[in-house]
């Protein structure tokens, strides 16, 4: 396959936007971010299929499609479906030699909402992962049902308050911790999964590659910031990826084959989880003083997870 | 640097938008589209848009790069290419891809495109920065005029 030069940002930075504007994502929504960069990691044919959520709605917006490839819109459960059923048909027209380009390289890539990864079309994306196509999920993590006002996933943290976990005196918000996809993923075989943040772009975009590059079923959470449920200013929408990824909520890694894992990102300095929480409105509730522990709990939780992320990445099983 | 070199205007941006205002731009209501109806990103070609830039391609109607969300804005991201040192964050970062990069160079805005986020400002690195924010009101002539000068570091 063809990829990019990622050496720098002006390298990057001569590739031709395929992802158009005018779409309707919220001003400084993360998820277009995330699929201007995937798809500018490689000048390959894309075929890319979305399901239902904000960035399927806010793409194509009768008459209008910002997506400068092929597009697949599907229901809600079936991004993975989809996408590789059109691998299928590509790789069977291919041998029996009906395309019109049959050299043309393509890759298939697929969008779910956590939503849709995590909870809804979790069993879909599981039957694709197991039957091995040559594709790449994407999650776009923004830890809650964005398009339809902000319900809870199993993806959404501890403490958060959303439409359906809303904290107030009687609750400190969602009682359940998030769901780690990433290993679920790993645990299907698949050759690559990996954790990505948009504001690490050229990590990202290494990821990407791999992923792109590497033959079978991948899979990447990325952390999507949504400043309007996760209630911050658009304009900071890189400054909370900045603390997500320091303060370890989202630490950085991949598992190559199931088992090889290893830390992509280190952080000089830790920050600790309050300088992210208090930067977010979801949060807020959570410097009462009722609801301290809650930030203990979720500190604590953070450091448990990064020491056993680092004894994976040792024991490399 | 002029105000006409400032408000860059790229050639693909002249007709945007034109189709939509004009009559005649019928649209089947939601009920009438049948299955198999296609909208195509392009006119004619479309395999090499890889390595076209957007004026060099042939959009279709209804590509939503001839639509514009200029209407979204209350401020403007206005640009400052005296001070600009061509790192491209903003480019990577903007999720309007409405930042006008070429050849390694940033020119300028695509005001059809861009929200107003303000993303572009945050992680623009320079001293002033290369890129502030105005109200969309603001003659772009005033908004360089009136440009800061470099901050000096605090002691600590
Ligand atoms: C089977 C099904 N259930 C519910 C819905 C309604 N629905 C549409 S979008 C959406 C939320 C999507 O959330 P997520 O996948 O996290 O994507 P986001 O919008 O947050 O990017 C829901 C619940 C649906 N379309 N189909
Ligand atoms: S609600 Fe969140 S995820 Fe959806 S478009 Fe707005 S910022 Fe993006
Ligand atoms: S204000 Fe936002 S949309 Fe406009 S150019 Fe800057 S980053 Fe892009
Ligand atoms: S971020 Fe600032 S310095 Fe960098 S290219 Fe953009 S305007 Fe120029
Ligand atoms: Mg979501």
């Amino acid at each position: 396959m063809a990829i990019t030069s990622i050496k720098n940002l002006k390298e990057f930075s001569t590739n031709n936007d395929r992802f158009e504007g005018a779409h309707t994502l919220c001003p400084g929504c993360a998820h277009s971010m995330i699929v201007r960069e995937l798809m500018n990691c490689t000048d390959d044919n894309l075929v890319i299929s979305a399901n239902t959520g904000c960035l399927e709605v806010s793409t194509a917006v009768y008459p209008f499609t910002s997506w400068d490839t092929s597009w697949i819109h599907i229901g809600f459960e079936n991004a993975a479906t989809s996408v590789t059923a059109a691998e299928v048909m590509h790789k069977v027209r291919k041998k029996k030699g009906t395309l019109k380009d049959g050299d043309a390289p393509v890759k298939f890539v697929a969008f779910g909402g956590d939503g849709s990864t995590f909870d809804i079309g979790f069993q879909w994306l599981s039957g694709a992962m197991e039957r091995g196509h040559d594709f790449t999920y994407i999650c776009l993590d923004n830890e809650n049902y964005a398009n339809t006002g902000g319900q809870r996933s199993s993806a959404t943290p501890i403490g958060a308050t959303t439409s359906t976990s809303v904290a107030g005196t009687h609750s400190y918000g969602k009682k359940e911790k998030k769901k780690d996809i990433v290993s679920i993923m790993a645990a299907h075989g698949s050759p690559y999964v990996a954790q990505l943040a948009p504001n690490k772009w050229k990590m990202m975009a290494k990821g990407f590659q791999k992923a792109l590059e590497t033959e079978g079923p991948c899979f990447i959470n990325t952390v999507s910031p949504c400043c309007t449920e996760w209630k911050f200013d658009p304009k900071d929408t890189i400054n909370i990826t900045d603390l997500a990824v320091d303060s370890l909520m989202f630490p950085m890694y991949e598992i190559i084959d199931g088992h090889e894992l290893n830390i992509l990102y280190r952080p000089k300095n830790i920050l600790k989880v309050e300088d992210y929480l208090g930067a977010q409105g979801r949060y807020k509730h959570l410097f009462k003083p009722e609801y301290k522990h809650i930030i203990e709990k979720i500190q604590s939780d953070i450091d448990e997870d990064w020491a056993r992320l680092q004894r994976r990445e040792e024991a490399r099983v | 640097m002029s105000v006409e070199q400032q408000d860059l205007k790229l050639k693909a941006s002249e007709n945007r938008g034109k189709s939509q205002l004009e009559a005649g731009f019928d649209l089947l209501g939601w009920d009438e589209v049948t299955q198999g109806s296609v909208l195509p990103s392009f006119d004619g070609d479309a395999s090499n848009v890889a390595h076209q830039k957007a004026e060099e391609r042939e959009y279709s109607d209804y590509n939503s790069y001839t639509a514009t969300v200029a209407s979204w804005r209350v401020q403007k991201p206005v640009f400052n290419i005296d001070v600009c040192i061509d790192c491209q964050n903003c480019w990577v970062w903007c999720p309007d891809s409405s930042i006008l990069s070429r050849d390694k160079q940033m020119l300028g805005i695509d005001y059809d495109h861009c929200k107003g986020c303000e993303v572009c400002v945050e992680v623009c690195p320079t001293n002033p920065k290369s890129l502030l924010m105005f109200n969309e009101y603001t003659d772009l002539g005033d908004a360089l005029a009136s440009w800061p000068e470099k901050k000096k570091k605090e002691k600590k």
